[in-house]
């Protein structure tokens, strides 16, 4: 901390700065009981939402830093505004604030805004857990973090292979901050899934069956299957890291008998998953998206379902194309070849689907729809260059270069991150009652798109150059200077366009249009019936479901009425009661995680002490729930003008 | 003021603009930079037929589907009068669900066939009359040491090899794993502690080609460099003459020197303890996988 020269100096300065402001604000406001009662002790997902969304915006902003000063680094060769450390932590902080700081909480933030409403469920299954689930991400964000401020972040990649991240050749405390942060906001993500699975099995509105669900709401099925399956794996790889690294075992130290490679396998077995389950809930998007806007029904629902699992099992079969070139054997490496290359068969099969859901409909081209078409493009480049580095022998060429760099980030980007800001535009008036400028939004979309192909298209150039990623410099006789170079400006313009859309929310939290009627684009499924933002309890009455699109058909068929409910009939309603233990156990989760970086066991272990303490005590709660009292639910459905 | 038509028409144009330029990156391919685009011996050439076979059947691809999504938005567009079919309910076809689930199984039946192939015959030798000659790579902390059994001679971040032979490159690390790569030459291959990995390489024609890591190794990583020099098999023996005649041998406390974190330049050696390629494998962990060292033929 002391000893980090000015660049760190200067983000401690700010960092302190931002967090007295803060601190001040509050105060100065009187906020803080306001952030106790109706924030920090929630257990209603869409709040939960909301703050997901926040702090995914957040580490994507974090996430675009880095990722611009190492752009910046790379922009002219033999470069040396930042040392070969400093990029090294940059390039590891980049990739995993990005997977598993921004993506992760982001789709999180889809599931818990979207799932219950359009379900016509009250709330999740476990609300209670979501709380949980959410402080541990939030205090494992926030412990990562933390790691360039005291000590250093880790600096051995995001993938964190051993030997390289084993205590003989990295004895700081960055690679424990990255075990524990990853590993406390990996067992959230393991609640997360299994809340949302048992949510839609369990929850759905009378008369939803399977296949009548919203394809949004199948793409979470799709996802949580693969977090539940998946997650667990890393869990393992990195408490085994972690008992090498702290305790000294020798799991995987080859010098006594272990073996890298089992880390390696492990983590992939979760790491090509974990790239599935952030992109399949972008595709339950975008078929939400592409239904609403060319007021057609999904083209093909039943093939959208299948595909949607289908890649959900296919993804367990691919992990290997990571080490193609680890010696792996022929019939290994033709085995996870092909398996790869079928991941294309179903997406392609989407990718039709929706163009042909467009086909013969009425397409409005709204923010959400840009980003979707923007997508398309993307997807079908990211995912044709998938195929071509799923070919073995070819992969040989591309393993660790750059045009492995630039496949990833176009499907990262292309697929994901256009699918979440699809989403967020989409849903934005449902979770916060007015709509994002559009004009704003289209400068975001122009300047966002022609910098994502100026940065990556000379990407994948360099890889046929020979150019290795995580290079924090190279010489100028290779002649990578230029592509990089104009690499750079694209990573820029990318800043750019995200710096329009924290504008955009800014100018539209006062000047945005207002959504008064809860449905502003005409949408099809059940959240279009209910006000923006809806009432706490979501539904006054639970709808009874007869058909896939089922708010669409009502409106169709002038029976919205049927949805309102009815004075005479209303009954009080049973909700979970906020909770200070969900945040307590965040922040005793993350104490435990302190100390276990700075081999600190006392508090290490007192923390998680606290951790039982806190589990026990709920085990012994009995009135978890209240009534909310029918006057209520009146006065809150008059007050949106639907008595 | 603009119509939104126009503005639509104007988007959709930076989205055509964009891909051009796309394009036109990619095509600048043609020059001599693009390493892995002229290969200058078997295996490298082989790969790229691969690659280009998978660019053009995935480019068959895209390229309808993306101007059909073109001419879709256009054409579909939400404005009075448009005068194109709307049919709000119509969501099923079996047929052409077929097609487009059939389309890509074929293709990637056809590339998957290639890829088999070619992935089997890259573990044999490119070249079966001439006698391979063999080249073991051990990566340290940040340099490339090769040894040369056959000749008995060493060298630190440099290897000559002999054109239109075959080599086998046989791959271990003593510390972190690394990623052999000499883009020209062909793919690469991992270097891993206790495990030693082959890989064939072959160089047709006379050349200094670069190589580097390819697998991130700490702080010293991006200065890990080093250069293959293809010459005839005559400058090949003459090299190796001069080398054993000039150079010091590598001792065991000079190789102790190399294993310590550094960044050198190159060096030559006119000879290197018995077996220590071997010995290194077997401490950094191969004497517990006695059938990998069996493989590697390192147990005798």
């Amino acid at each position: 901390m002391w000893n980090e020269g000015p660049m760190i100096w200067t983000s401690d300065v700010l960092i302190l700065l931002t967090s007295v402001g803060i601190i001040g604000v509050l105060t100065h406001f009187k906020k803080w009981k306001w952030l106790w009662d109706e924030w920090l002790t929630t257990v209603d997902h869409k709040k939960i939402g909301i703050m997901y969304l926040i702090a995914a915006l957040l580490m994507m902003f974090r996430g675009g830093v880095d990722a611009l000063l190492m752009r910046t680094q790379l922009a002219v060769p033999n470069n040396h505004l930042l040392t070969a450390e400093h990029y090294d932590q940059i390039f590891t902080t980049h990739g995993t604030i990005m997977i598993l700081f921004m993506a992760m909480p982001f789709i999180f933030a889809m599931f818990n805004i979207v799932v219950p409403l359009q379900i016509g469920a009250r709330d999740v299954a476990f609300p209670y857990l979501n709380a949980i689930s959410f402080w541990l991400f939030f205090f494992a964000a926030l412990l990562f973090n933390l790691s360039f401020v005291f000590g250093g972040s880790p600096d051995a990649g995001w993938v964190s292979y051993p030997p390289l991240t084993e205590l003989g050749f990295d004895k700081g405390p960055g690679e424990n901050f990255y075990l524990l942060a990853v590993q406390i906001t990996g067992i959230g993500s393991i609640g997360t899934g299994i809340n949302f699975l048992a949510t839609i099995f369990k929850m759905r509105a009378p008369g939803m069956k399977l296949m009548k669900m919203p394809l949004f709401t199948w793409s979470v099925v799709a996802a949580s299957i693969v977090i539940i399956a998946a997650f667990p794996a890393l869990a393992i790889a990195l408490a085994l890291l972690l008992l090498d690294r702290v305790f000294g075992t020798h799991f995987f130290t080859m010098l006594h008998g272990g073996d890298p490679m089992m880390f390696v396998n492990l983590f992939w077995i979760w790491g090509h998953p974990e790239v599935y389950i952030v992109i399949l809930p972008a595709f339950g998007i975008f078929s939400e998206v592409v239904a609403t806007f060319s007021k057609k029904r999904i083209f093909g629902y039943s093939s959208m379902v299948a595909s949607l699992l289908l890649i959900s099992v296919i993804s367990y079969f691919v992990w290997a194309h990571h080490f193609f070139t680890m010696g792996a054997g022929a019939n290994v490496n033709t085995f996870f070849a092909v398996a790869s290359m079928m991941v294309a068969i179903p997406t392609g099969v989407k990718v039709f689907n929706w163009l042909f859901t467009m086909y013969r409909g009425r397409v409005t081209m709204s923010l959400p729809m840009w980003w979707t078409a923007s997508f398309v493009l993307n997807f079908l480049m990211g995912g044709a260059t998938g195929v071509m580095l799923a070919v073995a022998p070819a992969d040989y060429q591309y393993h660790n270069s750059y045009f492995l760099i630039a496949h990833f980030h176009q499907t990262l980007i292309g697929g994901t991150v256009y699918g979440l800001l699809a989403g967020m535009y989409y849903w934005w008036p449902k979770m916060f009652g007015f709509k994002l400028d559009k004009k704003l939004g289209m400068w975001a979309m122009v300047l966002f798109n022609i910098g994502f192909y100026v940065c990556f298209m000379p990407q994948y150039a360099l890889g046929f150059m020979g150019m290795q990623r995580r290079m924090y410099t190279y010489p100028a006789g290779m002649g990578w200077g230029t592509l990089n170079f104009i690499s750079t400006i694209g990573a820029y313009l990318m800043g750019l366009g995200f710096l329009f859309i924290v504008i955009e929310v800014i100018y539209s939290i006062k000047y945005g249009e207002r959504d008064l009627t809860g449905d502003p684009w005409n949408g099809r499924t059940l959240e279009w019936s209910l006000p923006s933002p809806a009432p706490h309890y979501n539904f006054a009455v639970i709808p009874t479901v007869t058909e896939r699109d089922y708010w669409w058909e009502l409106k169709e068929n002038n029976r919205t009425h049927e949805l309102r409910p009815k004075a005479e009939t209303l009954k009080s309603i049973e909700m979970p009661k906020n909770s200070a233990r969900p945040f307590l156990m965040g922040v005793a989760f993350f104490f435990a995680g302190f100390g276990f970086v700075f081999h600190w066991l006392i508090l290490g272990f007192a923390a998680l002490a606290i951790v039982a303490a806190i589990m026990i005590h709920r085990a012994l709660e009995v009135h978890d729930e209240y009534a909310v009292p029918v006057d209520e639910i009146l006065e809150t459905e008059a007050a949106t003008g639907r008595l | 003021m603009q119509t939104p038509n126009q503005r639509r028409r104007r988007h959709s144009k930076s989205f055509l603009l964009a891909l051009s330029a796309a394009t036109a990156v990619l095509l600048t391919g043609c020059g001599s930079r693009f390493v892995v685009l002229h290969p200058a011996g078997p295996v490298g050439r082989e790969e790229l037929h691969l690659i280009e076979l998978s660019a053009i059947l995935v480019l068959a691809i895209i390229t309808p589907v993306f101007l059909f999504m073109v001419y879709v938005l256009i054409r579909y567009r939400d404005k009075p009068g448009n005068k194109a079919p709307y049919q709000p309910k119509w969501s099923e076809n079996r047929t052409m669900e077929l097609i487009w689930w059939g389309i890509p199984i074929v293709i990637v039946a056809v590339l998957g066939g290639f890829t088999a192939k070619t992935t089997f015959a890259l573990v044999h030798p490119p070249e079966k009359s001439v006698k391979p000659i063999t080249i073991q790579v051990t990566s340290l902390d940040w340099k490339w040491l090769f040894q040369y059994p056959g000749q008995q001679v060493a060298t630190v971040n440099y290897a000559d090899i002999p054109t239109g032979v075959p080599v086998r490159f046989q791959l271990t690390a003593n510390g972190p794993m690394n990623s052999f790569w000499v883009p020209q030459l062909g793919g690469q291959e991992y270097t891993m502690p206790g495990m030693s990995m082959g890989l064939w390489l072959q160089a047709d024609k006379a050349g200094t080609y670069y190589g580097h890591g390819a697998n991130f190794t700490g702080k010293g990583f991006a200065h890990m460099y080093f250069h293959v020099v293809a010459k005839s098999q005559t400058q090949f023996n003459q090299w190796v003459k001069k080398i054993k005649a000039t150079s010091p041998r590598l001792t065991q406390s000079a190789y102790k020197q190399l294993t310590d974190p550094s960044v050198v330049g190159t060096k030559s050696y006119s000879g290197f303890p018995p077996n220590l390629y071997k010995d290194v494998v077997s401490k950094e962990g191969g004497k517990y996988m006695n059938h990998m060292m069996k493989a590697a033929g390192l147990n005798h």
